[in-house]
């Protein structure tokens, strides 16, 4: 593209190839935050880990304006029709990262008023663990996620799969 | 005023309403007949020399496993300060697990009305003539009160959709003469 010493100024690829490309490096997350991981995310806006250098800065407070919808905190029965309808207002492609133990799982709320694990709700594409995540553990939920969008049929690469622990007890 | 002239004065005030009294980790705590606990309230609120003008808290005590407890089931607990003269008491009421029903202070302290909510969502306390007695923290399908020492904890129950809450606002926007 506009280098010296070329005869024919174009390239080639797949159209899907362009559109992920375009998709990965612009995700404008919607921060759903319901508690301390919310105050985290934060961290990870502002300029010492700043998550601009990965193309999700835009950080928009309506689900109509943004693709990427991360989960922050506790998320209640009371708050879980809250969830699935913001959820369906996004408009597609769209894609979830739950933040933290509490959203992934329940984290140590194992109690009458927690849901365990927002995916009972919502479908869920990148899962982070910590209670609260180091901003490092989001950038790479978010270089994750780029992976994913611009492979949909593939497993992930090797550098993110983790053994799967053994307890023994 | 020391422990001992606010029980005083109350034994002068309402004599009838007191069934006893103790030094709970250097505060006083006075056992107050369940029927009279809005009039105690009140005369020790409107009296000059005790003038207790803040609600801290309510809280409500389920002593169904309690050690070596023969009462009845539930118990509210009220803990009131004076903000001008700085001394504090607890007013302790107790009410059977049949009926459960404590009258309402909620027309004494504007904080009581949330707060006697939130003991009747969580403990199922009744509080009588309250003017919206109605779940503040659980959803409004919740069956139970999970604070009970026999709700198991882990039982979760779903919400289908939330409640629009105007009831609440309609009564405020009344109150503030907005409509």
């Amino acid at each position: 593209m506009g280098m010296t010493g070329e005869t024919f100024p174009a390239i080639t690829t797949r159209k899907d190839a362009v559109v992920a490309w375009g998709q990965k490096n612009s995700l404008w997350p919607m921060p759903f935050g319901t508690a301390c991981c919310a105050i985290e995310f934060m961290g990870v806006a502002a300029s010492v880990f700043d998550i601009a250098r990965f193309g999700a800065e835009l950080v928009r407070f309506s689900p109509r304006q943004s693709d990427l919808l991360l989960v922050a905190g506790t998320v209640t029965f009371k708050q879980a029709p809250i969830l699935k309808q913001i959820y369906e207002q996004m408009c597609e492609p769209k894609w979830v990262i739950s933040m933290g133990v509490c959203a992934s799982s329940g984290g140590f709320y194992n109690n009458y008023c927690t849901v365990q694990g927002i995916d009972q709700i919502i479908p869920v594409d990148v899962y982070i663990s910590g209670c609260p995540p180091r901003p490092e553990a989001i950038l790479q939920a978010v270089l994750k996620l780029q992976h994913k969008i611009e492979n949909p049929n593939t497993t992930p690469p090797a550098q993110f799969k983790v053994k799967e622990p053994t307890f023994d007890y | 005023m020391d422990q001992q002239a606010i029980l005083e004065k109350l034994k002068t005030l309402l004599p009838e309403a007191i069934k006893g009294s103790a030094d709970r980790y250097g505060q006083l705590e006075v056992q107050v007949e369940r029927l009279k606990i809005a009039e105690v309230v009140k005369a020790l609120r409107d009296d000059p020399e005790v003038g207790f003008n803040l609600l801290i808290d309510i809280v409500s005590v389920d002593y169904s496993n309690y050690p070596g407890w023969t009462g009845d089931r539930f118990g509210v607990i009220y803990h009131l300060k004076s903000l001008g003269l700085g001394h504090r008491a607890w007013l302790k009421v107790t009410t059977p697990e049949e009926e459960p029903s404590v009258p309402t202070i909620s027309h004494l302290y504007g904080n009581a009305d949330w707060l006697e909510r939130e003991a009747f969502d969580q403990m199922g306390i009744r509080f009588a003539h309250h003017p919206n007695l109605k779940r503040i923290l659980n959803h409004h399908e919740f069956v139970g009160h999970p604070l009970r020492k026999d709700y198991p904890i882990t039982r979760r129950q779903w919400l289908s959709a939330n409640e629009s809450l105007m009831d609440e606002m309609n009564a405020r926007l009344n109150k503030k003469g907005y409509v």
